[in-house]
């Protein structure tokens, strides 16, 4: 018996320390934040000033920039992402060549960021260019579009995955009581199927939404890293995750580095927050 | 009725427009990846240093050399504590603690990439005073370990009941009964979750920039700072050095190779040995 609870113990022990390391990321941030937040206050959040030589943050450039590009992404992501789902979730489903279809997009959703960037770099600018010198604008190139256009394709996969989890949890039940009426796939589709998988669809864009807001490497080398508020859909800008990559290393001041840590943490906090709730709602459909 | 019946079919060809559409830049990407990036590979690319500027030739040994070792310290820091956690998890359904875990393993999970190389340097590069393998590959245990608790919570809650409660009937103690019975009956899973994981952050970039930080030479310390293949990638990548983005190239198909048969490989797995009650 005496066994049985050492070995219990070291169940235990392991499970909160996964819970101390949550715990000990939100105190060892919160703690090197303190210096920035104590010196700026709410104003960091507010401040559009980013000047490391005469020691002054403030974090509006990256906000902003961080929610620009990911509602945009997700805003041009989203029919696409939502027909690969529907095209899987109902029209496919349970064909053999549906789950092909799902492999394929799992596997896409899995080649690292930085190589999604890289070829931004080569591929996508050069064209973005062509179009802003066409369009009249500054033709940097780089900027908040591409970035927004990389980011799109990044989060349709993921995005995709997600919505048709849910819609293939629509009971069927359902489906052919509409059917039974009369109504064609489409009507069925549209007025019970997606309005049944609402809540889940909802949190699937939010956990999108979530991965959209973190993502940094492919921003980082297609967003110009510009760090004034951005002017224009085409302007050059930085996120909060792009600002972290560039200027982490080079974070010479005390206040500099605690202002970055400061980014970091709120990237953190709202994550946390969207990870969470969308996790539970897709959850509780699961459940049902 | 033919209208309604027309509008049907226009919806559902949208609907495949849409899908295909989405599929093709996709596609696009991996095909002039590879283009770019398999002439490059050869026996001295991957066996040799990447070479100065100027001079041709050259190649990843170091970054291949460093992501074996990053992933090997992720490994070695999430494997066993998120076995264990999962263990804990699934035994005690119900319990507070188990409710706190698992919210904590959704937020771990949520956290972006470049929070954990913020973590990683607080916790590891501060202290020891510079860049090292070893905060990086824990930066990478980090993202790996919600990966390991879930899939091991998941597939022994697949594990029915009455093998537990005939092993406890045999008079086998509950240690030996969670080792012996619950444990191999669920290792597919676990092995599979545990792949996806490694293919997941051996392609990561963003935790290993103020972690690993990279090396232009060989280290086989982990207390120094170490290459990766993602950090060489980004590194040349942004260089306006053609020798450099070429060797980039390279790099991208072979981390793309690396992370697709680690997808594949938990994917059988998972199916092939898939344990059926």
């Amino acid at each position: 018996m005496k066994k049985r609870g050492a070995f219990n113990f070291s169940l235990l022990v392991a499970a909160l320390a996964v819970g101390t390391v949550l715990i000990a990321a939100a105190l060892s941030m919160t703690i090197a934040s303190l210096p920035a937040l104590r010196a700026f206050g709410l104003k960091f959040f507010f401040s559009p000033d980013w000047d490391p030589v005469s020691n002054k943050f403030g974090a509006l450039p990256f906000l902003l920039g961080t929610l620009i590009t990911s509602f945009l992404a997700l805003f041009l992501s989203l029919p696409f992402s939502l027909s690969i789902s529907i095209l899987s979730g109902e029209y496919l489903k349970g064909k053999k060549i549906s789950s092909l279809l799902k492999t394929l997009v799992d596997l896409i959703a899995a080649v690292p960021s930085v190589i999604y960037g890289f070829w931004g770099l080569e591929v996508l600018v050069p064209l973005v260019r062509k179009l802003e010198i066409s369009l009249g604008v500054a033709p940097y190139g780089v900027g908040i579009f591409t970035a927004s256009l990389i980011l799109a394709v990044m989060i349709i996969p993921n995005a995709a995955a997600l919505a048709r989890e849910v819609i293939e949890l629509v009971p069927s039940n359902l489906k052919e009581a509409a059917y039974a009426l009369g109504a064609t796939r489409t009507e069925t589709l549209l007025k019970v199927t997606l309005p049944y998988a609402r809540g889940g669809i909802m949190a699937g864009i939010l956990l999108s939404l979530g991965r959209a807001l973190g993502e940094t490497m492919a921003v980082t080398m297609v967003i110009g890293n510009s760090n004034t508020i951005p002017k224009s859909l085409f302007s050059p800008a930085n996120t909060m995750a792009s600002v972290i990559a560039n200027e982490f290393t080079e974070a010479t001041g005390d206040l500099y580095y605690s202002s970055l840590i400061a980014i970091g943490l709120t990237l953190f906090v709202v994550t946390a927050i969207f990870g969470v709730v969308g996790r539970y709602v897709v959850n509780r459909m699961k459940i049902k | 009725m033919r209208g309604r019946l027309i509008k049907d079919r226009i919806f559902e060809l949208v609907v495949i427009a849409f899908s295909l559409a989405a599929l093709v830049p996709l596609f696009v990407i991996l095909v002039y990846v590879f283009k770019k990036g398999l002439p490059v590979i050869n026996w001295s690319f991957l066996t040799h240093l990447p070479k100065p500027v100027g001079v041709k030739g050259g190649g990843v040994a170091n970054a291949l050399v460093g992501t074996a070792f990053l992933v090997l310290i992720a490994s070695v820091t999430s494997i066993p504590l998120g076995i264990w956690a999962g263990i804990y998890l699934s035994e005690n359904k119900n319990s507070p603690i188990s409710e706190f875990v698992r919210v904590s393993v959704d937020v771990l999970q949520a956290t972006p990439s470049i929070v954990v190389g913020i973590l990683a340097y607080i916790w590891l590069v501060k202290p020891i005073g510079h860049f090292s393998a070893l905060s990086g590959g824990v930066a990478l245990g980090i993202m790996m370990l919600p990966m390991v608790v879930r899939s091991t919570e998941e597939v022994l809650n697949l594990v029915p009941h009455y093998l537990k409660e005939a092993s406890l009937a045999l008079g086998v103690s509950y240690p030996r009964t969670v080792l012996k019975v619950l444990l191999p009956s669920g290792i597919p899973g676990i092995v599979s979750g545990i792949l996806l994981g490694v293919s997941r952050v051996a392609g990561e970039t963003a935790p290993l920039l103020f972690t690993a930080f990279g090396n232009q030479f060989m280290n086989w310390n982990i207390l120094k700072p170490m290459n990766a293949l993602p950090l060489l990638i980004f590194n040349y990548a942004m260089s306006p050095y053609e020798e450099w983005k070429r060797l980039a190239w390279g790099a991208s198909v072979l981390l793309i190779l690396l992370v697709m048969v680690g997808n594949i490989i938990s994917r059988m797995v998972s199916e092939k040995w898939k344990v059926k009650f």
